[in-house]
């Protein structure tokens, strides 16, 4: 196994789905570097392909969605090349996902505890091999899980449904789930847009603490920037199947390079605009099928030329920085 | 304007209502070759019972005593003119089969018909006002339920007596009660949703809710349990018919060319079997096009 | 926008029980009916031309609140005025003209329009149900001056709901609440279900119309931002009942009932990551069938004493327009000093 510092490298991911309409071109040319032990903030808009990106790291991506080109890289492996066979292998042993609704996500029909044990059974190599003691070990490392996670009194929560927990509660528990069997990385697809605000710095907090606790790496796929900038080291900005930015978190925040970058800050609401105009990004996203090889921001960007009628590379702005926009002069890195 | 299906392009297939669905739905059915074929071979008996006049070679109640039992074509005997052959009293099967069509589909549509819209209301009523009104509605359900349905027909025809009326009367009588129970259903769910409660919130009534905001959202469950029980109503036709409660003679009927032919069954196989199979093959294909229709257009049946 | 005249929506004393039915199987095993308090006791006032944010975490009661105002859920007790009107009073007949001048804008853009209906029927049923258009044409040349002013036009006209994003159906909710010309809007999370850049452009709309059209807002959010952004005063709710409300400013520059602290500290912010002590509430929202005693708040507060167990407090003004419901007011303490504080010892 390589000693690399990254944990994970995507190389040009292309996923498209094949519709009535044409190719929905929902992730194109995407390249990701998850590093050991850090939390990368994943930022976008719905069809921005955000959690298809993450959803074709996963294997997950199905019929009429496929995966066109592009390396998966985790911990030096291939993941593209894999059989489905080696994928579920590694998929919830060595990276999990977590889904936004809770609810949908676990199966209703079967108890948090069988949930939780299947996980363990089937990805866990340091239980005993068979019998009672499997079972034993199998039950203590289900309520260590749910303590984990903060479910009070797991003992006695392991033989109920999910129905029977809060919104807060669910998403707990399914944390819980993907965290079992101690992956290396760990996805959590909007894992906190369905909760309260109380709850959601709860989970948030959880998952950052876990993280240092177990060193593994998160990537935090969000449409809230608050959400990115308190809880991660680095964030990527995607838009229209794209990344259009990237950089630590700091950095991007305080000085976005890209004009959608800039727009999505100026969007959120805040206390400190009271009584001053937003300025919304005009207009909407644009259709995936068939796009012309131009910015893909043109049609809302306030700051477009003629010049952006090409198509346009992700360029280096700065160290560890990169943004796609014609307008940035590219930096030479040494 | 570059709208809608873009900004949720991946999953643009599984969102989305109305017409496209409709389209989407028709074109699923379309695709369904046994259910397509179902469709043509139910289109073909409706055709023959409308066409009848036209297309059956003979008078269907014109006796003729040395034609008695007289065999299909094919057999010695049998003659091309008559292709079934002929019953006890020398009438042309073939010809009885295409007018006794008439009696079935008609049947099995009014019943539907009466059912579907009476159903309807009903259960609109109960869906939507709950209540005592749900509670009424609920208990004659449950209690035209707990009746066999047959028997629960048959002691309706005594009653009443036999006719073409009578018959379509005595099977909607319970009939109602499946459709009735699918809409109530649908209408607890539908009525809870936000469009809904916007409808109120601007001052609508609630006929107006019902018919407008509610029953065209409802719509196609409902359609397609009603096709599923058309062939249900006609083996209970054929049924009441068979024991002579059903339309009376000389009308040809296929439930009474059954019994007809019950006595000869040993020496004249022909005179019960091919109405037989005129009620199997229909309600066969029936039953597979609503199927069809059902995965095609249900949406819980589909993934 | 602060006239001393009479306010234009009065709430008094509202309630909203949920009640179970008792059923036989329940009387024989001797278990009452569930019976939940969505809404307890509440009363506030909406001046004409103001925004009154309501905020709360799901399950408050926050849109059972906005409902039994305009009575699509009728409030079990308690009294809801409009201009002068005793909305609770009013006959069926009168409700439905009074639904011209009391509109609602829904949180959900797909499920609050009819997926059958075309955008003219949709936002022209209002001028049908009240006779403002006689014909069908002037039914569609008003829907589709309205489509024109909230951000759509009249080629839309005869489109399904289905063929729209969701911030464009949002629009059409809009305009199917505004055709009436009515007075006041409740908002019930209009911009939750949208996207940020999206949600900007809503809010921006409203806020405009408002303007306009000289509308008065109850505004539900569960986002302190937006609430923050756009209401001139706020209303704090937590199981049922008004915890603090006062003016905007003051309530979000120096909160005063723990609740509130806390909601606010818990909101991520862009501006200062990590800036803030966080005040980490323990536990969720208690189950709004077996309600806390005494000061619903204490089961979370980390302020509690013993007083908050037994009796619950009444809201006391705090500063002017400004009243918190605590027991612990005259202290003046901060959640998050309180918080360091323990967490330094």
């Amino acid at each position: 196994m390589s000693r690399n510092e990254n944990l994970l490298e995507v190389d040009g991911l292309r996923t498209v789905f094949d519709t009535s309409e044409g190719v929905v071109r929902a992730v194109d040319g995407v390249d990701v570097t998850v590093r050991r032990g850090e939390c990368l903030g994943v930022v976008g808009e719905s069809g921005s392909g955000k959690s298809v990106t993450f959803s074709s790291v996963m294997g997950l991506v199905r019929s009429p969605g496929r995966i066109e080109s592009g390396a998966i890289r985790f911990e030096g492996q291939d993941l593209t090349r894999l059989s489905t066979r080696e994928m579920r292998a590694i998929r919830g042993r060595d990276i999990s996902m977590t889904m936004q609704d809770a609810l949908t996500a676990l199966n209703p029909a079967l108890t948090v505890g069988e949930q939780l044990s299947e996980m363990l059974d089937a990805h866990d190599d340091d239980l005993p091999a068979r019998g009672a003691a499997r079972r034993r070990a199998i039950r203590d490392k289900s309520v260590e899980m749910l303590r984990l996670v903060g479910i009070p009194s797991p003992d006695s929560r392991l033989g109920q449904y999910p129905h029977e927990f809060s919104g807060g509660m669910r998403q707990r528990i399914m944390i819980a789930i993907a965290l079992a069997p101690g992956p290396k990385l760990l996805i959590a697809d909007e894992p906190t847009t369905a909760l309260d605000v109380t709850i959601q710095a709860q989970v948030l907090e959880l998952i950052s603490d876990i993280r240092a606790r177990l060193g593994m790496s998160v990537v935090l796929i969000t449409h809230d920037l608050g959400v990115v900038a308190e809880h991660c080291d680095r964030v990527m900005v995607m838009y229209a199947g794209q990344v259009v930015e990237e950089g630590s978190t700091v950095d991007v925040i305080s000085n976005p390079q890209h004009p959608y970058t800039r727009g999505l800050l100026g969007s959120i609401p805040r206390l400190s605009l009271r009584g001053k105009p937003i300025r919304p990004i005009q207009g909407q996203v644009p259709n995936l099928v068939g796009l012309p090889p131009q910015c893909r921001f043109y049609s809302r960007c306030p700051e477009r030329t003629d010049a952006c009628l090409q198509s346009v590379e992700m360029r280096s702005v700065g160290p560890d920085r990169r943004a796609r926009c014609i307008a940035l002069t590219q930096e030479e890195v040494a | 304007m570059t709208s809608a299906a873009l900004n949720s392009a991946p999953v643009a297939a599984a969102s989305g209502a109305g017409q496209t669905i409709f389209r989407r739905n028709l074109r699923q059915f379309a695709s369904n070759r046994l259910a397509m074929a179902s469709v043509g071979i139910v289109v073909l008996f409706v055709l023959l019972a409308i066409f009848a006049p036209f297309i059956a070679p003979h008078d269907p109640n014109e006796t003729d005593l040395f034609r008695r039992l007289q065999p299909p074509a094919w057999q010695t005997g049998g003659e091309w003119a008559y292709l079934l052959g002929c019953d006890a009293l020398g009438r042309d099967i073939l010809s009885r089969i295409i007018y006794g069509s008439r009696i079935s589909i008609f049947i099995g549509a009014a019943v539907i018909f009466v059912a579907t819209t009476v159903g309807i209301a009903a259960g609109l009523a109960a869906g939507y006002f709950r209540g005592w009104v749900d509670v009424a509605i609920s208990r004659l359900v449950d209690i035209l339920l707990s009746f066999p349905y047959l028997i629960f027909a048959i002691g309706l025809m005594a009653m009443m007596g036999p006719g073409l009326v009578n018959i379509i009367l005595a099977l909607a009588y319970k009939e109602w009660v499946i459709p009735c129970r699918v809409v109530r259903g649908e209408t607890l769910a539908t009525r809870e949703l936000e469009y809904v409660e916007a409808a109120r919130a601007l001052g609508a009534s609630s006929g107006h809710i019902m018919v407008k905001e509610i029953l065209p959202n409802i719509l196609s469950p409902v359609i397609v349990v009603s096709t599923i029980r058309i062939a249900h109503v006609i083996i209970l036709e054929a049924s009441l018919s068979f024991l002579g409660l059903g339309v009376q003679p000389p009308t040809a009927s296929w439930g009474s060319m059954v019994a007809d032919g019950r006595a000869h069954i040993l020496g004249a196989w022909w005179v019960s079997t091919f109405p037989g199979l005129a009620i199997l093959v229909l309600v066969l294909a029936i039953n597979v096009a609503s199927q069809g229709l059902r995965d095609a257009f249900d949406p819980r049946f589909q993934e | 926008m602060t006239s001393p005249a009479k306010p234009l929506l009065s709430v008094e004393n509202l309630s909203k029980v949920y009640q179970g039915r008792q059923t036989l199987a329940n009387r024989l095993a001797g278990v009452r009916p569930f019976s939940v308090k969505a809404v307890n006791d509440v009363s506030f006032e909406v001046r004409r031309g103001e925004v009154l944010g309501l905020i709360g975490e799901s399950g408050c009661g926050k849109s059972t609140l906005g409902r039994a105002v305009l009575r699509l859920h009728e409030p079990t007790a308690g009294r809801v005025e409009f201009d002068g009107e005793d909305v609770t009073a009013l006959s069926a007949g009168a409700l439905k003209d009074m639904r011209r001048r009391m509109q609602i804008v829904f949180q959900d853009p797909y499920a609050s329009l009819n997926p059958r209906s075309t955008v003219a029927d949709i936002v022209g049923l209002p001028l049908r149900l009240h006779g403002l258009a006689k014909t069908t044409q002037e039914v569609r040349e008003t829907v589709a001056r309205i489509l024109e002013r909230v951000g759509l036009n009249a080629a839309h006209l005869d489109r399904y709901p289905h063929q729209f994003s969701g911030g464009q159906r949002q629009r059409i909710g809009i305009a199917r609440a505004l055709i009436s010309h009515p007075e006041f809007i409740v908002c019930d999370e209009p911009v939750s279900a949208l996207d940020v850049s999206i949600q900007a452009q809503i809010i921006q709309l409203l806020l405009e119309l408002k303007d306009e059209m000289g509308l008065t807002y109850l505004f539900i959010s569960h986002d302190i931002s937006v609430i923050g952004y756009l209401s001139d005063r706020v209303a704090v709710m937590y199981l049922g009942e008004i915890v603090e409300m006062g003016p905007t400013d003051d309530v979000l520059a120096r909160p005063r009932h723990p609740y509130t602290q806390s909601l606010m500290s818990a909101v991520p912010d862009v501006d200062a990551p990590g800036k803030h002590q966080r005040v980490r509430l323990a536990g969720e929202l208690p189950s709004p069938l077996d309600p806390p005693t005494g000061c619903k708040f204490h089961t979370r507060c980390p302020l509690a004493i013993d007083v908050c167990r037994r009796e619950a407090p009444i809201s006391e003004q705090v500063a002017p327009g400004h009243q918190a419901a605590c027991h612990r007011l005259s202290e003046d303490l901060s959640v998050r000093e309180t918080v360091a504080g323990v967490q330094a010892r």
